[in-house]
C-alpha cells in the first residue's frame, strides 16, 4: 500500500525529487518570468501611487512566503519530533534560509515602496516590526542548526525552537498591535472581494505569488537533497577514517 | 526541592557576582544611556519607563548562562537529571533561583534608578510593579534559552539571539504599563497581559525547558 511515509526514505526521496525537480524548476522560471513580466510591464499604473506599485508584485508574494516557510517549518518539526524522519527534520532545515531570504526581501521591497508612500524607509507599524522579530527568529534557528555539532540533537533542539518560537511570533504579533496602530495598509488579497485589489492588478499578483510559491518548493526540495548527500558524504568520510 | 533552592542562592550569593553583578549592569546601562541622550530632564523622563525596563532586560540577559551552565560542567546536572524530582520541577526551580538572584533586586533597585532617570512621579509604583509582575516570565524564558544552549562551548551570543525576540511580548507590555502608569493613565490593560504571558510560561515553558534538557544530556 503506497503512503506519503514511503517518502520519508531518503533514497526514494532523491529518487523522486529529482525526476520532479526539473519540471518544478522550469515551471517557476516560466511563472515568475509571466507574473512579473505582466505585473511590471503590461498593467496600468495606480492612479494615486503611480509606477511605485508595482513593486507589490515581489512584496506581497516574499512576505506571504516568509510567512508560510514558517509554518513549513514547524509542520516538518512536529512531523520530526513525532515519527522521526530525517528527511522532515532536513526539510526544515532546508526551508529556513529560502525563508529568511524571503523575509528580508518582503523587508527590502517594504522599504522601497515606503519610501516614496509614507515619505520614511522604516517606521515602528505593527506590521513591519513583526516581520523584523520573524527575522530574527529565523536567524536564530539558523544559527541553532549551525552550532550544535551532533545532527540529531540539533534537529530535536531547532524542532523545539520552532514550537516555542511559533507561540511567541504570534504572542508578539498581537503585542506590537497593542503597541502601535501603523500605517500598513490592510490585507491585499483576502476571501473577501471588497478588500482585494482591483482585478488589473489582482491577476498577475496571482501569477507571480504561483511563481514564488513553485521557486520555494524549487529551493527546499533542492536544499533538502543537498543535505541528505551532505550527510551521506560524512557518514562515508566518518567510516573511511574508522577503518 | 528546598534543598536544591537553597544551594543554588547559596551559589549565587558565595560565588560573587550573582546578586551584584546584574544590579552593576543595570546602573552602568542607566548612566550611559543618560549619558548618551543628555541631561535633559523632560527628554530623560519620556524614555525613562522604556529604558528602565530595556534595562532589567538586558541585565537579566547577561546572568542567562550562569543558570545551568556551571551545574552543566561540574557534571551536577547529569545527578539532578536522574534525582526522583521531575525534570519540569528542577528547571522551574532554576528559574525560580536566578530570579531571587537576579529579577527582584532589579525590581527593587528600578525605583532608585528611576530617580536618576527622571521618572515622573506617579510612575514608581507601576514601574515596580510591571517588572514585578513581568521579570518571572523572563526568567523563565531564559532557562529555555538557557537549556537549549547548554552543551554549546561559546553559547552566549547565540543564547541571547534566540531569548531576545523571546523577550518582545514581555518587553512590549511592560514598558507600555510603566508608561501609562508615568503618565497617569489606566494601567489595567497591559497588566493584566503581562501577567497572562508571565503565567502562561511558567505553566507551559517549563515542559519546553525540561525537553530541550533532555536532549542535551542524551
Amino acid at each position: 500500500m503506497a503512503s506519503i511515509w514511503q517518502y520519508a526514505n531518503p533514497k526514494k526521496f532523491i529518487e523522486t525529487s529529482d525526476k520532479v525537480l526539473p519540471a518544478l524548476a522550469v515551471a517557476s522560471g516560466v511563472t515568475l518570468v509571466v507574473g512579473l513580466v505582466w505585473g511590471f510591464f503590461f498593467t496600468p499604473e495606480d492612479y494615486r501611487q503611480g509606477s511605485t506599485v508595482k513593486i507589490i508584485y515581489l512584496h506581497v508574494p516574499a512576505a506571504l512566503l516568509a510567512i508560510n516557510a514558517w509554518l513549513m517549518m514547524l509542520v516538518a518539526s512536529l512531523i520530526w519530533l513525532v515519527r522521526r524522519h530525517h528527511v522532515s527534520a532536513l526539510a526544515a532545515r532546508a526551508a529556513a534560509p529560502v525563508g529568511a531570504t524571503m523575509t528580508l526581501i518582503a523587508l527590502a521591497t517594504g522599504a522601497i515602496w515606503g519610501q516614496p508612500m509614507w515619505g520614511t524607509w522604516w517606521v515602528w507599524d505593527p506590521r513591519l516590526t513583526s516581520f523584523l522579530i520573524l527575522f530574527l527568529f529565523y536567524l536564530g534557528y539558523i544559527a541553532l542548526w549551525s552550532a550544535v555539532e551532533d545532527d540529531d540533537t540539533a534537529a530535536d533542539l531547532t524542532a523545539i525552537l520552532c514550537m516555542v518560537g511559533s507561540v511567541f511570533a504570534v504572542l508578539s504579533r498581537y503585542a506590537v498591535l497593542f503597541w502601535n496602530q501603523g500605517l500598513h495598509q490592510g490585507a491585499s488579497l483576502s476571501m473577501d472581494a471588497e478588500e482585494n485589489v482591483a482585478d488589473v492588478f489582482y491577476w498577475p499578483l496571482l501569477v507571480s505569488i504561483g511563481g514564488f510559491v513553485l521557486l520555494f518548493l524549487a529551493l527546499v526540495l533542492l536544499r533538502t537533497q543537498t543535505e541528505i548527500r551532505a550527510r551521506r558524504m560524512r557518514a562515508l568520510t566518518t567510516r573511511e577514517r574508522m577503518q | 526541592m528546598r534543598a536544591l533552592l537553597l544551594r543554588d542562592l547559596r551559589l549565587a550569593l558565595r560565588a560573587g557576582g550573582g546578586f551584584g553583578l546584574g544590579l552593576a549592569f543595570y546602573l552602568v546601562l542607566v548612566a550611559l544611556v543618560a549619558f548618551g541622550i543628555g541631561p535633559q530632564n523632560t527628554l530623560l523622563a519620556r524614555v525613562a519607563p522604556g529604558i528602565l525596563w530595556v534595562g532589567a532586560l538586558l541585565a537579566c540577559l547577561l546572568s542567562l548562562d550562569r543558570i545551568l551552565a556551571l551545574d552543566y560542567e561540574d557534571g551536577s546536572l547529569d545527578l539532578l537529571a536522574t534525582a526522583p524530582v521531575p525534570l519540569e520541577a528542577i528547571v522551574t526551580l532554576k528559574a525560580l533561583a536566578h530570579w531571587i538572584t537576579t529579577g527582584l533586586p532589579l525590581v527593587l533597585a528600578a525605583p532608585l534608578l528611576g530617580v536618576l532617570m527622571a521618572l515622573p512621579g506617579p510612575g514608581y509604583p507601576w514601574l515596580a510593579l510591571s517588572l514585578l509582575i513581568g521579570t518571572p516570565a523572563l526568567s523563565t524564558i531564559g532557562t529555555f534559552g538557557a537549556a537549549l544552549t547548554v552543551g554549546l562551548k561559546r553559547g552566549g551570543l547565540l543564547l541571547s539571539l534566540l531569548v531576545l525576540p523571546l523577550y518582545v511580548p514581555t518587553l512590549i507590555f511592560g514598558a507600555e504599563a510603566a508608561r501609562r502608569g508615568a503618565e497617569g493613565l489606566s494601567t489595567a490593560t497591559p497588566l493584566l497581559l503581562l501577567g497572562g504571558i508571565t503565567c502562561g510560561t511558567i505553566a507551559l515553558l517549563p515542559f519546553a525547558s525540561a525537553a530541550v534538557l533532555r536532549v542535551n544530556l542524551r
